[in-house]
C-alpha cells in the first residue's frame, strides 16, 4: 500500500497525527501551524487520514477522502485544492466524535481578565468572524469552532485552531489582519469560499490557559441591533443541540450543562456590523459582576 | 506497523505494552479504535503503568463503553416492555447478552444495535408490537425488504424513531440460505432466564452463536473483536471443565457447526492464547493461515490492508450465504439497482 506523509500537531489539550497521501496539505498545515508547540515524540490522541477515494484518484482529478480514528460514512470527498480544509474538517471530526474529556460546544470563545465570552449559533450567525475580530482588539482568541468545558472545574479550555473565514468575512478581515497570517483562498467549497487565518501569537502562546465562562451570546447577523433575554430552558435545549458530545458524556455532560446555564449570563444579540456588535459586547461586559 | 499484531499482543498479555514507545502507543490506539476494541483494551490495561498522555485516552474509552452498556440494557428493557403482550421468550444476543449476563466478554465491549431472538412463529406479532411501540422500518426498498423476509435469519432492521437505535429481530442465528442450519428451537428451549425476565442463550449455544457470527455471517470484518468475544466466553464457561466441552461438542453437532467451532478455537488459541480442549479444536489446517492473515489486516495508521485477501473473504462470505444460482440473481438485481 502507498506510504503516507505525516505531521504531528498540538492544539490546546489535543494532539493530532495527520497523515496524507499528498504532501500539499501537510506543507500548508506546517506553514500555518509553525508557531504551535512542536510535538515530536510521536504521541497523538487522534489520527486523521487524507487519502484518495480510489487509488487512481491520487493522480487523476485528485479527490481527498477524510477518515481517521473516527469518521462518518457519508462524508463527501474534496478536491485536492481544498485539502487544507479536508485536514481541518478531519481534526474537527475526531474531536466531535471522539473527545470525552470536556463538554464540546460548537461555539467561538475569547478571553479577557481570565473570563471567557462564548458565542454560539447557527452557521452564518457570525460567531467565527466576531471572535476573529475581537482577537485583534485586545481579547485573547480561544477558538472559533469548539469551546471545551471541563465538567470537573467548570472552566473553559482553549482550542485555538486556524480561524475559518467564509465568504464576505474574508474581505472584512483582510482589512485588519496582515496578509502573512492568511492561508490559501479555497473557492467553491461545500460552504462557499473559505480562507483560514492564523490566530494571533498570544492565543497560541497562552493556549493552555483556561478561563471562567462569564457571558454567553447567541449572535444573529443582519438585524437591527438588539439584546434579548432568553429562557433557561431554551438556552439549555439550544446548547444540547450545539454540543457534539453532550449525549456521549451522559450524566457528567448533563451536570456540566445545567450548571453552565444556571450560572452564565446569556443574551441573544442582533447586529448589522462589527462595530455594533463590539459596542453591545462592551456594554454587557462592563456590567458583569 | 504493518498489521494488527500489537493489539492482539496487548489484549493477550497487557505487559507487552511496556515496551512500546510513544509512536507505538499511537499506532496501538488507532488499531484498537478501528477494530472497536479500544474499550476492551482499556480495561485490560487498568493495572498497567501507561504514559501520562495515554491515560485520558483509555479513561475516555472506559467511560464510552460504560455508557454503551447502560444504553444497551435500557434498549433491551424497552424492547422487553414492547413485547410483553406476546408472552414469549425474548432472547438477547451478542453484546447486549454479554452485559446483561455480566460476562467478561461484555467488559468494555462496544455495542451498537440490539439483537434479539424470538420463536419464528412469533415474528409477525413481534414486528407489529415493535412498530406500535415506536420502531420503524429502515429499508425502504421493496426488494431488500422481501429479500430479508424470504431468506434471512432476521426481520429487516427496525430503528426507534425517537431514540435512533436499531433493533434486529432474529428467529435463528444464520441466514436460511447458509450451509449450516442451527437448531433455533433448541436454542430457545435451552435459553436461560435472567432476573429481568429477559433470556440469554445457554453457554454452549452462546459460544456457538458467536462462532457462527464470526465465520458464516460475514467477511470477517470486525473479526478480531468477535474472536475476542470467543476467547472471553471460552475462558469463563470452561471453568466448569469437561462438562462444558462435552456439551459444546453435542451442541455443535446439533447446530451443524462442528468445523466452524474447531476453526474458531484454533484461531483463538493462535491469537489470544485461549485455553481450549484440543479435541474440539482439531488439526491445524493450511487455510488457518489465510484467516489469521485476514484477521490481522490493519496497519498502524488504522487502515485496512491486504485488499486481495479482504476481497476473497468478501466473495466467500456471499458464497457461503447463498447457493450459486441465487447468488447470481441477487448480485444481478443489486447491480442493476446500483
Amino acid at each position: 500500500m502507498a506510504g503516507l506523509h505525516h505531521l504531528y500537531l498540538t492544539v490546546g489539550p489535543a494532539r493530532f497525527r495527520v497523515a496524507s497521501t499528498w504532501r500539499q496539505p501537510l506543507d500548508q498545515l506546517a506553514a500555518l501551524y509553525k508557531d504551535y508547540p512542536a510535538s515530536s515524540d510521536g504521541y497523538a490522541d487522534f489520527t486523521v487520514r487524507l487519502e484518495p477515494e480510489k487509488p487512481w484518484r491520487r493522480y487523476i482529478r485528485p479527490s481527498v477522502n477524510i477518515s481517521g480514528d473516527y469518521w462518518l460514512p457519508d462524508a463527501a470527498p474534496l478536491p485536492l485544492s481544498q485539502s487544507l480544509l479536508a485536514a481541518e474538517m478531519g481534526m474537527n471530526l475526531q474531536m466531535a466524535l471522539g473527545w470525552r474529556r470536556h463538554l464540546l460546544l460548537h461555539a467561538s470563545s475569547v478571553e479577557k481578565d481570565g473570563k471567557a465570552l462564548l458565542m454560539t449559533g447557527l452557521s452564518g450567525s457570525g460567531k467565527s468572524t466576531l471572535s476573529a475580530m475581537l482577537a485583534e482588539k485586545g481579547w485573547r482568541f480561544m477558538g472559533d469552532e469548539f469551546a471545551l468545558l471541563n465538567p470537573d472545574t467548570d472552566m473553559a479550555h482553549s482550542f485555538p485552531r486556524l480561524i475559518s473565514l467564509k465568504n464576505e468575512a474574508i474581505a472584512a478581515m483582510q482589512s485588519i489582519v496582515s496578509e502573512g497570517r492568511f492561508g490559501p483562498l479555497m473557492r467553491g467549497t461545500p460552504k462557499g469560499d473559505i480562507r483560514h487565518i492564523v490566530p494571533p501569537l498570544e492565543a497560541v502562546r497562552k493556549m493552555a490557559d483556561t478561563a471562567k465562562p462569564a457571558l454567553l451570546l447567541f449572535p444573529r447577523f443582519g438585524y437591527d441591533p438588539a439584546l434579548r433575554d432568553m429562557g433557561k430552558s431554551e438556552i439549555f435545549v439550544r446548547l444540547t443541540q450545539a454540543s457534539t458530545n453532550y449525549v456521549a458524556l451522559g450524566e457528567s455532560g448533563f451536570r456540566a450543562l445545567t450548571k453552565f446555564v444556571d450560572t452564565v449570563p446569556t443574551k441573544a444579540m442582533d447586529y448589522q456590523s462589527g462595530e455594533q456588535a463590539e459596542e453591545l459586547i462592551d456594554s454587557l461586559w462592563s456590567q458583569l459582576p | 506497523m504493518r498489521n494488527a499484531q500489537p493489539l492482539v499482543d496487548a489484549l493477550r498479555k497487557p505487559e507487552t505494552v511496556l515496551s512500546l514507545d510513544r509512536r507505538g502507543w499511537t499506532e496501538l490506539i488507532s488499531i484498537a479504535r478501528a477494530e472497536s476494541l479500544i474499550g476492551s483494551l482499556a480495561h485490560r490495561l487498568t493495572n498497567i503503568e501507561v504514559p501520562e498522555q495515554v491515560k485520558p485516552v483509555l479513561k475516555d474509552a472506559i467511560q464510552t463503553t460504560d455508557l454503551a452498556r447502560l444504553q444497551a440494557l435500557w434498549e433491551a428493557d424497552s424492547a422487553q416492555r414492547a413485547l410483553v403482550p406476546l408472552n414469549c421468550k425474548t432472547v438477547l444476543m451478542k453484546g447486549t447478552a454479554y452485559v446483561a449476563a455480566d460476562l467478561d466478554a461484555g467488559i468494555g465491549r462496544s455495542i451498537g444495535d440490539l439483537d434479539i431472538m424470538v420463536a419464528r412463529d412469533q415474528l409477525p406479532a413481534a414486528e407489529e408490537a415493535l412498530l406500535d411501540a415506536g420502531w420503524e422500518w429502515v429499508k425502504p426498498d421493496a426488494y431488500d425488504d422481501q429479500y430479508y423476509r424470504d431468506h434471512m435469519h432476521e426481520l429487516p432492521p427496525l430503528i426507534h424513531r425517537e431514540r435512533d437505535r436499531m433493533i434486529d429481530v432474529h428467529h435463528t442465528t444464520l441466514p436460511l440460505t447458509a450451509g449450516p442450519t442451527p437448531n433455533a428451537q433448541a436454542m430457545l428451549d435451552a435459553s436461560v432466564r435472567l432476573d429481568s425476565g429477559l433470556y440469554v442463550m445457554a453457554p454452549a449455544d452462546m459460544l456457538l452463536h458467536s462462532v457462527a457470527h464470526l465465520f458464516a455471517d460475514g467477511d470477517l470484518a470486525g473479526g478480531l473483536r468477535n474472536l475476542w468475544d470467543i476467547d472471553r466466553l471460552v475462558r469463563r464457561f470452561s471453568e466448569s471443565g469437561e462438562e462444558f466441552w462435552a456439551e459444546l461438542g453435542t451442541r455443535a453437532k446439533l447446530h451443524q457447526l462442528v468445523p466452524h467451532l474447531a476453526r474458531a478455537l484454533r484461531l483463538a488459541v493462535r491469537l489470544y492464547g485461549t485455553p481450549v480442549y484440543k479435541y474440539r479444536a482439531g488439526q491445524t489446517k493450511f487455510t488457518d493461515y489465510l484467516y489469521i492473515r485476514r484477521l490481522l489486516a490493519r496497519d498502524g495508521w488504522g487502515r485496512e490492508t491486504r485488499k486481495f485477501t479482504r476481497q476473497a473473504f468478501y466473495i466467500r462470505s456471499h458464497w457461503l450465504r447463498m447457493p450459486p444460482l441465487m447468488l447470481m440473481q441477487h448480485l444481478w438485481t443489486k447491480w442493476r439497482k446500483a
